[in-house]
Formats: structure tokens, C-alpha cells, sequence
């Protein structure tokens, strides 16, 4: 019996971090410092501060870079591993540069059903990147598949930089969306 | 803090006859009713926090018992009955005093359900009496309310109920004069669906991967920050208000005996009015679908239809009749779930949906049980080849040796909700796997479920 291939090794280095981009920014300005603590204080164990942490790191340096994971550690005073390992492991934590209007297109079962795969081709070829590839050469577009949602009701459904919903997406409804980013409408990303 | 969104949603939450004495609308009381976030118009249109009110003025024992007493069923998937789980929390003695938790299971990341998020948005208030009456029973210190991070604009909403709720004295020290001190805090996830488990989310919730830990202990004898926790569904607990409100007994008699109350289904998929509907238990399915959402949309027939979010078997025409309560559908081979319906019609190629459903548990999978990691990698890349028109006939038996050696193998039951969908359509649509395998084509002309470009 012939079993299946599993996908082809990567040559990329393996070692921790190795494999995300630098950003510029290196530490928290003192304002995050200060309402990473505030945070701290509201919970009974420190550590719960992580989550919220990186939030603020991803809004402060435009993505989770390393320098980010290590800068939370340090606000927070707990190891850099744990860190790194939380932000590695969640999937709204962006490792790498994003768009200003970072687009994430839900291709799961409910949208697909309305035509989600379609859609997604749509966003890529209108914005010129393809999914999960860093921001578009003027910096405006990035594209992410996401799984759910929970905009099944009114699917296909697309978000644009993790505060904005637009639903029921066909083509001419992504030309306006994208349109009023351009115009301003939109808050974005990491402001 | 931005400005809270105002945007309608554009499903369906109604129907003719919806609040009548057979169609009660006990938790969409504001759907629809983009004012209802406001403290004041909770209290003034929809009864608000008068059940908060008597339950605080009650033994923290009899409120509990009320809530044993109307069956209500975890809304969450599971279905165990909620005022059993919240007897399950131990008490203080004279030697012992413990620091509670209540918890909030806000992450709603199943495919096909979108049932929290109504809640949230039209009808905050409801969650957070709910919150407080549970807090109360349980004699809780603190709530936690924890959001999947893609519902940022709920979370502004919901924390500037909360702020309203604090201001009206609902919240904070010595609540209404009773010396009881408590305090709702909103904890924003980060995209993982296995936070939605519950010993996952409190992992989540102290700072950690979401992983889910190994049971026992328990929640409620050892939950968030090592401390007596429950966990409760958004629905179960935003049900609570209604029950104090009515009472246990009466809340009981809606429904099925076994079965309590109302629950908020969301259909999605080949259906003309896809949206949020509140009906109660035991409802046959086919009344839902056919006569509510109006059919299919595509003027195709239906061919299968998943009955409570993408963990669950799905099921064909011959089950279409189903009760949708948790043992009927259980009878049936399919679970209860959370209360997502996904329509399928003739034109969608069932190895593409098993592939599109697999592929999610692939990349939500934890990672930590090697059954539920790697399976679910195996199957995925077993469908891949079929798909593809790679395929061959032991295939079908491989994937038939691999399910039984994910399920009940792992942790949590992501990797059981992984199996069921497999193994559903194996079962009851094995032609078109066959089919895919001897023609290396889809059953089903033109159906595109999946995209071309590489994933995540």
C-alpha cells in the first residue's frame, strides 16, 4: 500500500526566531509599559498579561516581531520563551509585516458553500499578493485565509484589520470595501 | 475606546409567529435593536435585571436549585446540564474560604455557529445579569468573560455594558447591599479554536498556549489561577434571566422533558433566509430548514445537512426529520453541538467538504496529543489525494482504520470532532468517494469548494 507523502522538508534555519523579520522598533514606549501594568494589576497571577501584551506589542511594532516577544518578557518579567511560545502559537498574533488593511478571508465550510474560494482568488488578484505573503509593494494589501468567522449567516465574509466586518462579499461589494480603505474609512492597521 | 458599531447585521432573527406562546423569544428579546447595549433600554423594554434583582434577595442554594429545576442543558456542545455543574462547585467552611471564578465561554470558533455573536451584540446585558445571577449562586469573586479575538467590536461593546452595568451599582463592592463584592472582566482571545475548550480557554485565559490540560482535576476543583471554576456557554448563561424570571418549573415545560427550554439556532449555506432563530428543543429539523429559512436557495434538493456546527455527523435526506434536541440527535448518530446548521444542496462535492472540514482541524489542532496532530494531518493529506484524482480504493479503508484511532484518544475532543464528519460522509456518501477515485472527478459537476492558492 502506498501512503500518502508528508509535505517536503524546509531548508529554511530552524532555530527560534531565526525565521521571523526585524522591526524597527526595539522597545515599548512608556505609555504601553504603563497599561501593560494596569493589566497585570487586574489579574491574580501576572502571567494573564500575555494575551493582552502582545496585543499592545502588535499595535506598538506593526507585528510580533522578536523583538516584540522580547519586550513583553521584559514588561511583564516572566521568561521569553513563554512568550514566544504564546505568540507562536496563536494565530491573530502576526509574525510577520502585514498592509495598512490587512485582509482576512474566511474560507471555511458555511462561506465556501457561498463562494469564498472564489472570493479569496478575487481579493488576491485585485490586491496583488498572495495569501499569507507579506504586505503588497506599496504597502497597502496583505491577505490571510482564516478559518470562521462566525459570520456564517451572512457568508462570504471577509475582516479587514481585526476590527471591521463586511459581510455578504461579492465582487462589487470588495471593490467598495477596498475603495473606502483607500479613501480613509477604515482605521489602519496597528493605529 | 472606539466608537461602538452600529452596523445592522444583515441575517434573518425573526419569523411569523416568533414570541408567541409556542415560539417564545426569551434571548433575542433585542435582536434587531441596535439601542439594547444601553443599560436603560434593557431595563425599560426587556425586563432587564429584574431576575438579578430576586435572585440577590434568594439563597445563593435556591438559585442554583431554580436553575436545576428548569433542565437547561449547556448550550456549548456537550449538553450537560448546567445546574448540576453549577452544584458541582465546592462551598465555603468554617476553616476554608475559596476564591471562585465564573468563566465565560465567549470564544464561538465552530464552523457554522454564529449564535454568541447575537447575543453580544444585540443583547449584552442579558449575558452579564446572567454572569451576575451565576455569580451570586456560586458565590463567585470574580467573572470572566473570555472573546474570541476577531470580535473586537463586541468586546467594546460588551465592556462598556459592563461600565454601565458597574455604574448602576450591579457590579464592584456590596452589590445592592447584600455585601457580596464581584466584577466581570472581558479577556480577548487570539484565533485558536481550541480555547473553546473549556480547560483550553483557562490555559488561555492565565497567559498560556491553549492547550487543554488533563482532567481530572476538574474545573471546579481546579480551574483558572488554580481556583474552583465553571465555565458556561454565552447561551446558558444569557438563558439564566429568563429562567429566574419565570421560574425554573415553567421554563421546564418548554421543550422536550429531557430537552429544556429554547435554544438559538444559526443556519447557514444553501438555504433562502439564513440567519438566527430561536425555537425550542426537540423542533423538528425540517421544519426549520424548509419552512423558516424557506428551502433550498439554489432551487437544488438539499443533500446533507451538518446539525450543530461543523463538529458534528452530518445527515442525510433520511434524517432530515430529526428532533433537534441533544438525544434525538444523538439516536440519530449526529450530536446536538452548538446549534449551527450547515445546508448542503445536490451541486457541493462531499470530498471537498469532508477535505474543507478536515483541513480546519489540521491547522486548529493543538498539537499536543500525537493521535489528534498527526491523524488529522494523515486524513488531510489522505482527502488531498482523492480530491486530486490521485486516489485509490484502500483509501477508503485507510481512513476507515485511521478515525477510531483519533477518536477518544486525545485530551479534548477536537480530534472526536475531527472523526465525525469523516466518517459521516464515508458512510452515507461512499459513492462519491468511489466515484472521485474511479473517475477522478467530482460526483458533483462543479462544485468549488476549496481555492487554488496555498493556505495559511
Amino acid at each position: 500500500m502506498n501512503h500518502p507523502q508528508p509535505p517536503e522538508t524546509s531548508n529554511e534555519p530552524l532555530a527560534p526566531g531565526q525565521r521571523l523579520p526585524e522591526s524597527e522598533r526595539k522597545e515599548f514606549s512608556p505609555e504601553a509599559v504603563a497599561e501593560i501594568q494596569a493589566i497585570m494589576a487586574q489579574y491574580p497571577d501576572k502571567l494573564a498579561a500575555t494575551l493582552p501584551a502582545l496585543y499592545i506589542a502588535q499595535r506598538e511594532f506593526g507585528f510580533v516581531s522578536l523583538a516584540a516577544m522580547k519586550a513583553v518578557a521584559r514588561a511583564i518579567g516572566i521568561p521569553e520563551g513563554h512568550v514566544f511560545g504564546v505568540a507562536t502559537f496563536y494565530t491573530m498574533y502576526q509574525k510577520k509585516p502585514v498592509g495598512k488593511f490587512h485582509l482576512s478571508v474566511c474560507t471555511n465550510i458555511s462561506c465556501a458553500l457561498r463562494g469564498a474560494a472564489q472570493l479569496l482568488e478575487k481579493v488576491c488578484e485585485r490586491t496583488g499578493v498572495q495569501p499569507g505573503a507579506g504586505p503588497s509593494p506599496d504597502g497597502l494589501w496583505s491577505v490571510e485565509e482564516v478559518e470562521c468567522l462566525a459570520g456564517c449567516g451572512v457568508a462570504p465574509c471577509i475582516q479587514v484589520n481585526q476590527d471591521v466586518y463586511d459581510e455578504l462579499v461579492d465582487e462589487q461589494k470588495l471593490i467598495e470595501v477596498m475603495e473606502a480603505c483607500k479613501r480613509g474609512e477604515y482605521r489602519p492597521w496597528a493605529e | 475606546m472606539a466608537a461602538i458599531r452600529t452596523k445592522r447585521d444583515l441575517h434573518t432573527y425573526t419569523f411569523p409567529g416568533f414570541g408567541s406562546e409556542k415560539f417564545p423569544n426569551l434571548m433575542l428579546r433585542g435582536a434587531g435593536d441596535l439601542d439594547n447595549w444601553h443599560l436603560k433600554v434593557y431595563e425599560q423594554r426587556h425586563e432587564g435585571y429584574v431576575a438579578m434583582k430576586a435572585a440577590l434577595k434568594l439563597e445563593p442554594v435556591a438559585v442554583t436549585e431554580e436553575v436545576k429545576l428548569s433542565g437547561i442543558r449547556g448550550r456549548g456542545g456537550a449538553g450537560f446540564p448546567a445546574g448540576l455543574k453549577w452544584s458541582f462547585m465546592p462551598k465555603d467552611t468554617p476553616d476554608r474560604k475559596l476564591t471562585r471564578y465564573l468563566v465565560c465561554n465567549a470564544d464561538e470558533g465552530e464552523p457554522g455557529t454564529f449564535k454568541d455573536r447575537v447575543i453580544l451584540e444585540y443583547n449584552p446585558h442579558q449575558l452579564i445579569e446572567g454572569m451576575i445571577i451565576g455569580g451570586w449562586a456560586m458565590q463567585c469573586a470574580m467573572g470572566y468573560v473570555y472573546v474570541r479575538g476577531e470580535f473586537l467590536w463586541l468586546i467594546e461593546k460588551l465592556e462598556a455594558a459592563i461600565q454601565q452595568a458597574r455604574d448602576a451599582g450591579y457590579l464592584g463592592k456590596n452589590i445592592l447591599g447584600t455585601g457580596w463584592d464581584y466584577d466581570i472582566l472581558v479577556y480577548r482571545g487570539a484565533g485558536a479554536y481550541i480555547c473553546g475548550e473549556e480547560t483550553a480557554l483557562l490555559n488561555s485565559l492565565e497567559g498560556r498556549r491553549g492547550e487543554p490540560r488533563v482532567k481530572p482535576p476538574f474545573p471546579a476543583a481546579k480551574g483558572a489561577f488554580g481556583q474552583p471554576t465553571t465555565v458556561n456557554n454565552v447561551e446558558t448563561l444569557a438563558a439564566v434571566p429568563p429562567i429566574l424570571r419565570m421560574g425554573g418549573a415553567e421554563y421546564a415545560k418548554i421543550g422536550t422533558p429531557k430537552n429544556t427550554g429554547t435554544r438559538i439556532f444559526g443556519v447557514s449555506g444553501h438555504v433562502k433566509r439564513p440567519g438566527i432563530y430561536e425555537l425550542p428543543m426537540g423542533t423538528p429539523m425540517n421544519f426549520l430548514v424548509d419552512e423558516l429559512c424557506g428551502g433550498s436557495s439554489t432551487g437544488r434538493k438539499i443533500k446533507a445537512i451538518i446539525p450543530g456546527g461543523a463538529s458534528c455527523p452530518m445527515l442525510d435526506e433520511k434524517d432530515f426529520d430529526v428532533p433537534m434536541d441533544f438525544d434525538s440527535l444523538k439516536a440519530r448518530g449526529s450530536m446536538g453541538g452548538s446549534g449551527g446548521l450547515i445546508v448542503m444542496d445536490e451541486s457541493v462535492c462531499m470530498v471537498q467538504a469532508t477535505l474543507r472540514l478536515i483541513k480546519f482541524y489540521a491547522h486548529e489542532s493543538c498539537g499536543q496529543c500525537t493521535p489528534c496532530r498527526e491523524g488529522c494531518n494523515w486524513l488531510e493529506m489522505i482527502l488531498h489525494r482523492i480530491e486530486h484524482g490521485e486516489g485509490r480504493m484502500e483509501d477508503l479503508d485507510l481512513i476507515a482504520s485511521l478515525t477510531p484511532r483519533i477518536g477518544l484518544r486525545t485530551l479534548c475532543p477536537l480530534g472526536d470532532a475531527a472523526c465525525g464528519p469523516v466518517d459521516s460522509a464515508l458512510q452515507k456518501f461512499r459513492h462519491e468517494f468511489e466515484h472521485h477515485i474511479t473517475h477522478k472527478t467530482c460526483y458533483a459537476q462543479g462544485s468549488r469548494l476549496l481555492s487554488t492558492l496555498g493556505a495559511h
